[in-house]
């Protein structure tokens, strides 16, 4: 792959980062773009999984909890340096992650989607029953805000120069892994697992890692997360967020790093633009998640493309052919 | 007998919450059996089947007809479900079907919503409410109506499978859907009505417990994850062994909140279903695979 290419959409995105810092100027928005950042960061690595792997996790929130909750009560409890909770945070999920997944992975199916399932209700419940330590129902005040040299980053349009950067370097880190051997095996399993058995890869194994690794993506943005509100509740870590998160990642495109930030902005925004969104937005949830899947299995903006090309190829008279 | 009643209580109450999980394991089962697909849905068909029976019972204050009507309409969800949203895609991979169904979950629930609001609505008592006294235990004749007619169900589903013509074919379908076909199945058919039949079962769960419970929208998530953990322990696609499924998870999720900690029942289904995975994927009955 040629520098040149590969360098294109990142110079992008710094410069769209620099160029919506300059330009913005309403906290409003900026709260909404770390809010799309964080979804982001949780949804690339769903992805990893779901479109690369083909494994389903239906618990992702509860990764996204345990870094919340390990970095709020390390921080607000205990007075730990937010900076120090943090991999504090990473060190938890990835745990519970080696933990669901071992026994689950190493079996062919959709184990995973079962265990991840009943997990992530176990852990929800255990953030709302545990009170002297999370706070219980009514949630964990105190968070402090994470700070840099000195500074605290305390406000929207300073933590937008923290998130967004993360970000990018880990959509870079994604796209390098998909391009990686691993990422290869990945694909090569989702395929075929016997088929990439047979060619030395160690599905078993493959999967682990990239389930541990797409939980420690979710618990990072957990603890900024944590950081960025000040304030948690288990309301956010529930089965319906786990849920939202599927539905980002198969808007955005299943397999696709950058459909990643798409499917996250797309339904981060939308909630906040349509008001009728906000009242029904389970149905909303559940009907995209349905029709996408059906009729645009490769997301919103390849599914679009893909009838765009259609209808161009029956209206040249050609006769349509799978490519 | 003193210290004994309490848990006479509990093993009544697991039982009936026991007995529904079994009859939505079971509707997991049969169109697991059909398909190899896991309807994440199934628990939305016993919040339907309760909510409609309210309603019929509502407009037309007899029970049997609330009950037929709830099971009528839910079975008529079931069937459109299948035709608008599993058929187009069924060659798809297991992972496409497993989110759809997701995704219906979640529509259903949301639907509800908007249909009968947030607030929840009670159906009375199929015979009474006088507490029966039993063993120095309490109960209401509902929890016997409950245990009884769910395990009337099943046997009528038992029977189903293994004397009737269709049965027999729905079963070559799980058994091996290509040799099914080449002796003349409509393997197609028989899929659409195990959603139907599954549908169906899961909706007179949910009228048969609405009198103990109420029927709320969103009732149906965690009955359908919990009847989800119910078939996983017995082993997916056993009769036996949902219904085993179903009254363990139930007893064990009672005397948990009566012995333990009430805050915890919830996770206790779970807990099992990760143990389940862990050490015996296949379930309790589950041989073949």
């Amino acid at each position: 792959m040629s520098l040149r290419r590969f360098l294109n959409p990142w110079l992008l995105f710094a410069l769209g980062v620099a160029l919506v810092r300059l330009t913005v100027a309403n906290d409003y928005y900026f709260t909404l773009l770390n809010i799309i950042g964080i979804h982001a960061l949780l949804v690339v690595g769903l992805n990893l999984l779901l479109g690369y792997a083909g494994q389903i996790s239906l618990g992702h929130a509860a990764f996204f909890g345990l870094g919340a909750y390990t970095s709020g009560i390390l921080t607000a409890t205990y007075g730990l340096n937010p900076w120090l909770a943090l991999p504090a945070g990473l060190v938890v999920a990835g745990v519970a992650a080696l933990l669901v997944g071992v026994p689950a992975l190493k079996l062919r199916g959709y184990y995973l989607a079962m265990a991840t399932l009943g997990f992530g209700i176990i852990v929800y419940i255990v953030f709302n029953q545990t009170q002297a330590l999370t706070g219980g129902p009514s949630g964990l005040s105190g968070i402090p805000s994470l700070s840099v040299a000195g500074i605290s980053l305390n406000s929207p349009d300073r933590l937008f120069l923290l998130i967004w950067p993360v970000l990018g370097v880990i959509l870079l880190m994604s796209a390098n892994l998909v391009n990686s051997r691993l990422g290869r095996a990945l694909r090569a399993l989702h395929d075929s697992e016997p088929a990439a058995q047979s060619l030395g890869v160690n599905t078993s194994r493959a999967k682990l890692l990239i389930f541990v690794w797409s939980a420690l993506y979710a618990a990072l943005a957990g603890s900024l997360y944590a950081h960025t509100l000040n304030f948690i509740a288990p309301s956010s870590f529930g089965f319906m967020f786990s849920i939202k998160l599927v539905t980002m990642v198969v808007v955005g495109g299943m397999a696709s790093i950058w459909g990643s930030l798409l499917g996250a902005a797309v339904l981060t925004v939308l909630p906040e633009l349509l008001t009728v969104f906000h009242d029904y937005e389970v149905i909303i949830f559940g009907a995209i998640l349905m029709v996408v899947t059906i009729f645009l299995p490769r997301g919103l903006v390849r599914g679009i493309l893909d009838l765009w090309e259609f209808r161009r190829y029956k209206k040249e008279g050609g006769s349509f052919s799978v490519s | 007998m003193e210290t004994l009643s309490p848990l006479i209580q509990y093993l009544f109450s697991g039982l009936t919450n026991g007995a529904i999980y079994a009859l939505i394991a079971l509707g997991f089962g049969i169109i697991y059996n059909a398909t190899t697909i896991i309807n994440f849905a199934q628990g939305e068909m016993v919040m339907l089947g309760a909510l409609c029976a309210i309603s019929v019972y509502q407009v037309f204050p007899s029970l049997p007809v609330a009950f037929l009507g709830g099971v009528a309409a839910v079975t008529l969800v079931g069937l459109i479900f299948e035709r608008l949203a599993l058929r187009p895609v069924r060659d798809q991979s297991p992972l496409v079907l497993i989110i759809i169904t997701v995704g219906a979950a979640v529509f259903f629930e949301g639907l509800a919503m908007m249909i009968w609001g947030k607030e929840a609505y009670s159906l009375p008592p199929f015979t009474g409410s006088a507490p029966l006294h039993i063993f120095s235990a309490t109960l209401l004749p509902q929890n016997l109506w409950v245990i009884g007619l769910g395990g009337l169900l099943v046997l009528a589903l038992e029977v189903f499978f293994r004397f009737t013509l269709v049965g027999k074919a729905m079963r070559a379908c799980a058994y091996n859907r290509q040799a099914a076909r080449l002796v003349g199945i409509p393997v197609s058919r028989m899929v659409q009505l195990s959603f139907g039949l599954s549908a169906a079962l899961g909706a007179a769960g949910g009228i048969l417990v609405a009198p103990l419970t109420l029927g709320i929208y969103d009732m149906g998530a965690m009955l359908g994850l919990k009847g989800f953990s119910a078939a996983i322990l017995g082993g997916l696609g056993s009769i036996v062994g949902g219904v085993l499924g179903g009254l363990i998870i139930g007893v064990a999720e009672a005397l948990a909140s009566g012995l333990i900690s009430s805050g915890y029942r919830d996770a206790v289904a779970f807990l099992i279903l990760l143990v389940v995975l862990f050490i015996r994927p296949q379930g309790l009955m589950g041989g073949r695979r």
